[in-house]
Parts: structure tokens; C-alpha cells; sequence
């Protein structure tokens, strides 16, 4: 009966295996080369703005472009650009990326200083300038993100401190550790933005957070903490939008249409710091994990880093790894060369042993409909997979296929191992490529 | 060290850890009791017929996978739990060759030319009852009567309650707690309510099947008894019901998909039921009920898709 009354997130849950939770965040020992790929956002690529030769130091852009839909790319650490080479990068493109030696001195740009703000217009400038994405996993600009065409009638952010994917800790640890910052970046979101309510969701397995923040924002009563069910995914979007303000986000809407901004703690979190300090996005704060690694902790990474020299920081693997996942194991991208640097809108990299690593082979589908059960968005992807391999795009379209959040609910709890959630994915990009051409 | 040629594949990396073996493992386990409750009050016999119709649907299915190069999938169990269906649905004295012309049926005719598991229309345990029913009326009718106790060879056989109830033989009806227990005449797994409930219970804690089928499927064959002024205990606990609402309806396959149309699907099942009990020819229609519904299910599911919140 819950399929038809269900106020709440269906989704599943999961075992959280937050085994690095405890785990204060530590900064890495400096790469000796990092590799900044042009491309570590949603939108459009930048190019180079240095050349090979050039010194340049911490913050300095190394990339940029003319479109507003793109964040600027800065140096992470000081030194000589040896390089600009096409590789392939973690999101599977080949990309120019700008190939930096480290000179271990760490000098900070000149250029670096607390941003002047005194209106809208210039907060945007500002968050543009820091190079800023959505940390939570998106990559979405968020100077994009908060200008959208209507902002007055904008009037809730929503900061999503829900972390609902398993082993992941580096939210959690944000909010403990950058609790002032989190709350100052939201202030001044508020402020230049013009919002009037602001909801912290977190999930009621991380009481220390809650703790911390409810102390924190004793009689404020314009932000105010909600309490999520531990439940997968919990910090979806839409889901998260739903669970802290009760408003639906129809799909293919953003959430700016109706009147929400939804940010995740760690980039909030980077607003308050980069307010007061200048340093724009130059190191990510990331889980490792896996039963691959030999101690699983939580690091400050700058960006650019190399996946083994990360791998290394943690005692190097355990036992051969069969599949490192950049992000959680419900949502994450698994990446084929551990030799891939880190990216903006990492916050983990999983090693798995071969057994963590295996899946069952596809089996007929018997129609259980657990799938439909799980879907936090009410799809019915047993219908789905039955119209895809029917080559049926248009019946993929009727049911709403574009709706998918491609949580990977179905996928999980599938008893025939149907791989659903990449169903949907190609039915997306299918009809996309359709719609394109007509 | 670095490491290349790592496993590339698409999220979500991790799976809830059940199978198709394990939900039809579960199934299996929750008939143990109906079969050990039948070996009980119909004998031997009882146990060698489910052996054997278990037996001949695994072979007729690994045989037809065989000679048509199709994927073996024996490991995934379904085979078995078409073949303890079917048997509990048959008299215990039934002659083994009719029960194996059930099992083709079943497997071959109902399940495999369809495309196999996931993809019949109808349930292939009824449809192997159906089929044996209509072929072989007399020894489908005849139905051994409750002598407790293993090890016995030579049975009398005599009426099932509903057969004496269609009869109007109300002074021959057993009472409740026999009817709990299953000592009456009937096909060899449904006499056994406690049984079979104690089965079904195991599912339902298990979450193999949901609890909508079940519950539907008797409350409205009792509010339809009680509108014609039966007992509604006594039609829930005669005949195939309680096997019927548990075990043969809530097929994954063969049933709607979302909660609305299992709601549907139930009210038809158990509306049809007594319209056969009450109004048919034969005393007993539970095989027919869900075989019709089962017919209907693409229409049901197609009527009770869900929708997407927020789209228009």
C-alpha cells in the first residue's frame, strides 16, 4: 500500500559502511605533477590561458573561457606548466588538460584576495571568479545556478547536507569541521541573493552534525535544520526538495522555477571561506575508501592529483583493485586507469576487491516489480527495459523515462541483475539525440 | 603502484544481494509444511506425486532449453516450485502419466514457448491443473479421503466439502478444526490451511510476495459469501483458496505490477471464485478465477500505470 500513499522518499536502504566517518580530514604530502583538465563542469570546455613554460602560482587561472555557462580553472599549486596535452578524462572525453610541476614553494597569486561584494551583480562576478561548481556531485557552475531568469521570486535555499550514498564522509566531516563557514556561505547566499528561508537537510545518522548545527543556529529563525530518514536517495535534488520544503520539482524543471536554490554543504561551505580568504576552488576534500585501500581516511586533495598518488597518501591498496569508482557506489563513475587526476566534483574514490566488485550476470526479468517499489520518482522501470530492448523510444518517452535521477534504486534491488539504471541512461541520451535532430 | 584495465560498468555498483534462486528458494521452503501436513493425512502416495512432478518439470524445461540452444536456467529453481504447484493442485491417487502430461503442459506449453521465465501469460502450474482437469475428469474428481498416519496403500475416496456443499449435502460438511488442519477430501496440498499459512506468513515476513493478493483475494470471496448468505470461513478455508491466494496469484509474472492493480487483480480473483462456487458447473473455481485474471493482468497493469509527480 505504500506505492500509493507514499508522502515520503520511497528509495531503499542501505548499509552505510561510513567506516571513515570518524576520520578528521588530513592534507595531502604535494604532488611532484598535477593535471587540471579544462573540463571539470557541466557546459562549456575552457582553454588554456597560460602556456607551456609559464610559472604560475596557487589560484592563478590556468583556464577559462568567454561563456557564461563554465567555471574558471585555477593552478592548485605553484610552479611550471610543463604541458598541455590531450588525454582522456575521467568523464570519458579527451580533454586538453594543463600539466603543472610542482615546485613545492606553494606562493600564493597576487591576484588573490577577499572578493569586494556590494550587490547581486558582483557576488555573481565573484562566485564566478572562484571557479566554484556544484560540489555534490553535478558539476553544475554555480554562478549559472544562482542566476536564473526569475530570482525574484526565488526565495528558499536549500542546503543539501543529506550524504545518503554509502562510505562516503566528506560532507559529514565538512559540516564538522567547517561548521562557521557552512553557515557564513549560506548568510551571504541569503543576503546577495535575497532569500528569506534557508533548510539544512541532514540524515538522522549523522547526529554530531545535527547537534552541531542546531547549537550553532540557536535563535535563527530564518535557517532551519530539517531532520531526513537515513534513506537512499535521500539527497537527490528533487527528492531532497521535497523532503525540506514539501514543493514538487516537476522533471526537466530547475529547481529555480519553483523558487528554490539547492546547494550542497561542501560548496556553501566553500562560498563562506572564499568570502573572507579569496582562495578560489583549488582543493577538493574527498573520502578513500574500499576494501582495496590500506587505510581508509578523508583527505584535503589539491586538484589535479593523480588517483594512485591519492591511492598512495592511504598506505597504497591492500590487494589487487578490480574497480575504483570515483563517488559513491550507488551513483559513482568507474574509471578504467587509476593514473586519471582528480576533478572538481570528486568527494570520493572507492577501490573495490574483486569481491566487492562482483555482480551477478543479467537473468530474465520475472517481473517482480521491486523495482517499482524502490523508484523515488514512480517510474516503472520494468516497463522501461521491456520498451528499450523493443527498440521502443517513443514508449520510453510516454513513460517519462526523462524523469529518471538515475539514483540506481531499480538496478539495486533487481533479483534478475537487469542493469536498469543504464537503460535508462541510453533511453535518455536516445531520445536527446531524437529531439536533436528534429 | 598503478593499476590499468580496472572494471568498467555503469552505476549503481552494488546490489541488494537477491536472486531469482533465492525468491524461488523461498517459495519452495514456504510449501514444506503443506507437503509434510499432506504426507500426513494423504500418505505416500502424496509425497511420490510431488516428487515426481517436480522431477518430470525439470526435465521437460532443461529438455526443451536443450533442443531449442536456449540458456540453461534450471539454477534458478522455477522449475521446482511449477512442480510442487502443480502437484499440490492434483488428487494424491492420481495415475503418475497424467500428472506427467500436467508437467508438459505446465513447463513446455504454458511457460517455455512463451519465452520462458518472466514471460508466460498464464500460470503454468494452473494451466497443467486446467488441462488435466477437463482431459481426465474421473480421476481429477476422485478425491482419497484423510487417513492419518504414513504407509498406507489402499484409500477410499469420497467427496471435497465444496462438492458436498454444490450437493446440498450440508450434514456431510466437516467442521472448523477440521478444516484447519486439512483433514477432508481435496487436491493433496490444499486441504492444509494452518499449513499453508504458516507458508504464505513466511513469505510475507520474507517480503517475497506483498500482502495486497492475499488479503483481497479472501476478504472478497467472505463478503461475497456473506452477501449470499454463506459462511465466509468455510469458502476461505475449502478448496484451493488459501493455496490459490497465497501462492498461485501472487506469481510475479502472471500478476499486475503495482499495488492499485494487484488490488484489481485480487477483487477479480476472488469475485470469480464464488460465482463458479455458487453459480458454475463445477463445485470449485479458484484455478479459473486466477486464469482468467492472469489473461487480464497486461490490461490491468496497463490501466494502473504510475504516474510521474509533477508531470501533467
Amino acid at each position: 500500500m505504500k506505492g500509493i500513499f507514499a508522502k515520503h522518499n520511497k528509495g531503499v536502504e542501505l548499509l552505510d559502511h561510513k567506516n571513515t566517518k570518524n576520520m578528521k580530514t588530513e592534507p595531502i604530502s604535494l604532488p611532484d605533477k598535477v593535471y587540471l583538465s579544462m573540463v571539470q563542469h557541466i557546459g562549456l570546455r575552457c582553454n588554456p590561458v597560460v602556456s607551456e613554460g609559464d610559472h604560475v602560482d596557487v589560484g592563478q587561472p590556468v583556464g577559462d573561457t568567454d561563456v557564461v555557462f563554465s567555471a574558471p580553472i585555477h593552478a592548485s599549486v605553484s610552479g611550471t606548466v610543463v604541458k598541455i596535452e590531450k588525454i582522456m578524462s575521467i568523464m570519458g572525453s579527451m580533454d586538453r588538460h594543463v600539466v603543472i610541476e610542482a615546485d613545492g614553494k606553494q606562493t600564493m597569486w597576487e591576484g588573490v584576495k577577499p572578493p569586494v561584494v556590494t550587490d547581486t551583480d558582483s557576488f555573481i562576478k565573484a562566485i564566478r571568479a572562484s571557479g566554484i561548481v556544484g560540489l555534490g556531485g553535478a558539476a553544475f557552475p554555480v554562478s549559472v545556478k544562482y542566476s536564473p531568469k526569475n530570482l525574484e521570486l526565488v526565495d528558499s535555499l536549500v542546503v543539501n547536507g543529506a550524504e545518503c550514498e554509502p562510505y562516503i564522509t566528506s560532507d559529514y566531516r565538512a559540516m564538522l569541521e567547517d561548521t562557521e563557514y557552512i553557515i557564513e556561505g549560506i548568510e551571504s547566499v541569503m543576503k546577495w541573493l535575497n532569500l528569506r528561508r534557508c533548510y539544512i537537510g541532514i540524515e538522522d545518522n549523522k547526529p554530531e552534525a545535527l547537534a552541531k548545527f542546531f547549537k550553532a543556529l540557536e535563535g535563527n529563525y530564518h535557517i532551519k535544520v530539517v531532520i531526513l530518514k537515513s534513506r537512499y536517495p535521500q539527497g537527490a535534488e528533487k527528492i531532497i526538495i521535497k523532503e525540506t520544503t514539501g514543493k514538487v520539482l516537476p522533471p526537466g524543471k530547475l529547481p529555480a522555477d519553483i523558487g528554490v536554490l539547492v546547494s550542497n554543504v561542501a560548496t556553501v561551505g566553500f562560498i563562506g571561506k572564499y568570502m573572507q580568504t579569496g582562495i578560489p576552488l583549488i582543493e577538493k576534500r574527498i573520502t578513500v575508501d574500499g576494501g582495496a585501500v590500506t587505510t581508509p581516511r578523508n583527505l584535503l586533495v589539491p586538484l589535479g592529483t593523480p588517483i594512485y598518488k591519492i591511492i598512495e597518501a592511504c598506505g597504497g591498496y591492500k590487494e589487487k583493485p578490480s574497480k575504483i569508482l570515483m563517488g559513491g557506489p550507488m551513483m559513482g563513475r568507474a574509471i578504467y586507469h587509476d593514473g586519471k587526476p582528480l576533478i572538481k566534483n570528486n568527494n570520493a574514490i572507492l577501490a573495490l576487491t574483486e569481491k566487492e566488485a562482483f555482480i551477478e550476470w543479467e537473468s530474465p526479468c520475472i517481473n517482480c516489480g521491486r523495482c517499482i517499489r524502490a523508484c523515488p520518482t514512480n517510474l516503472m522501470p520494468v516497463l522501461l527495459n521491456r520498451a528499450y530492448y523493443n527498440n521502443d523510444f517513443m514508449e520510453m518517452k510516454r513513460l517519462n523515462v526523462q524523469a529518471c535521477i538515475g539514483c540506481g534504486c531499480c538496478s539495486y534491488v533487481c533479483p534478475s541483475k537487469r542493469m536498469l539504471n543504464m537503460v535508462h541512461s541510453l533511453g535518455k541520451s536516445k531520445l536527446k539525440e531524437m529531439e536533436k535532430k528534429q | 603502484m598503478r593499476y590499468g584495465n580496472l572494471i568498467i560498468a555503469h552505476s549503481p555498483h552494488i546490489d541488494a544481494g537477491i536472486t531469482t534462486q533465492k525468491i524461488m528458494g523461498h517459495v519452495i521452503i514456504a510449501l514444506l509444511p503443506a507437503l509434510v501436513v499432506s504426507g500426513f493425512i494423504f500418505g505416500m502416495r502424496a509425497i511420490l506425486l510431488t516428487l515426481v512432478c517436480i522431477v518430470f518439470c525439470i526435465l521437460f524445461e532443461s529438455l526443451f532449453l536443450r533442443v531449442t540452444g536456449r540458456q540453461d536456467s534450471i539454477n534458478d529453481l522455477s522449475a521446482v516450485v511449477t512442480g510442487m504447484l502443480l502437484s499440490f493442485n492434483l488428487p494424491s491417487s492420481l495415475p503418475f502419466w497424467q500428472a506427467i502430461i500436467g508437467c508438459f503442459f505446465a513447463i513446455v506449453v504454458a511457460k517455455q514457448i512463451f519465452g520462458g521465465i518472466g514471460n508466460n501469460f498464464v500460470n503454468p502450474a494452473i494451466l497443467g491443473r486446467v488441462v488435466l482437469l477437463i482431459s481426465f475428469p474421473s480421476t481429477m474428481t476422485s478425491w482419497p479421503l484423510p487417513k492419518t498416519g504414513f504407509l498406507h496403500s489402499d484409500m477410499a475416496t469420497g467427496a471435497t466439502p465444496l462438492y458436498e456443499l454444490s450437493k446440498g449435502n450440508l450434514e456431510n460438511l466437516p467442521n472448523f478444526s477440521e478444516m484447519f488442519i486439512g483433514l477432508h477430501g481435496g487436491s493433496l496440498g490444499e486441504t492444509g490451511a494452518l499449513a499453508i499459512l504458516l507458508g504464505g506468513g513466511f513469505l510475507l515476513f520474507t517480503r517475497i510476495i506483498t500482502p495486497q493478493i492475499p488479503l483481497v483475494f479472501l476478504g472478497t470471496m467472505g463478503l461475497v459469501a456473506i452477501v449470499f448468505g454463506q459462511n465466509p470461513l468455510f469458502h476461505i478455508l475449502a478448496g484451493g483458496a488459501m493455496l490459490g491466494a497465497f501462492f498461485m496469484a501472487t506469481d510475479y509474472t502472471t500478476a499486475p505490477l503495482t499495488s492499485k492493480g494487484k488490488i484489481i487483480f485480487a477483487i477479480g480473483c476472488g469475485f470469480l471464485t464464488m460465482m463458479i462456487r455458487l453459480f458454475g458447473a463445477y463445485p470449485e473455481g479458484v484455478s479459473f478465477a486466477i486464469l482468467f485474471m492472469n489473461i487480464l493482468t497486461p490490461h490491468i497493469n496497463r490501466l494502473t500505470e504510475h504516474k510521474v509527480e509533477g508531470v501533467a
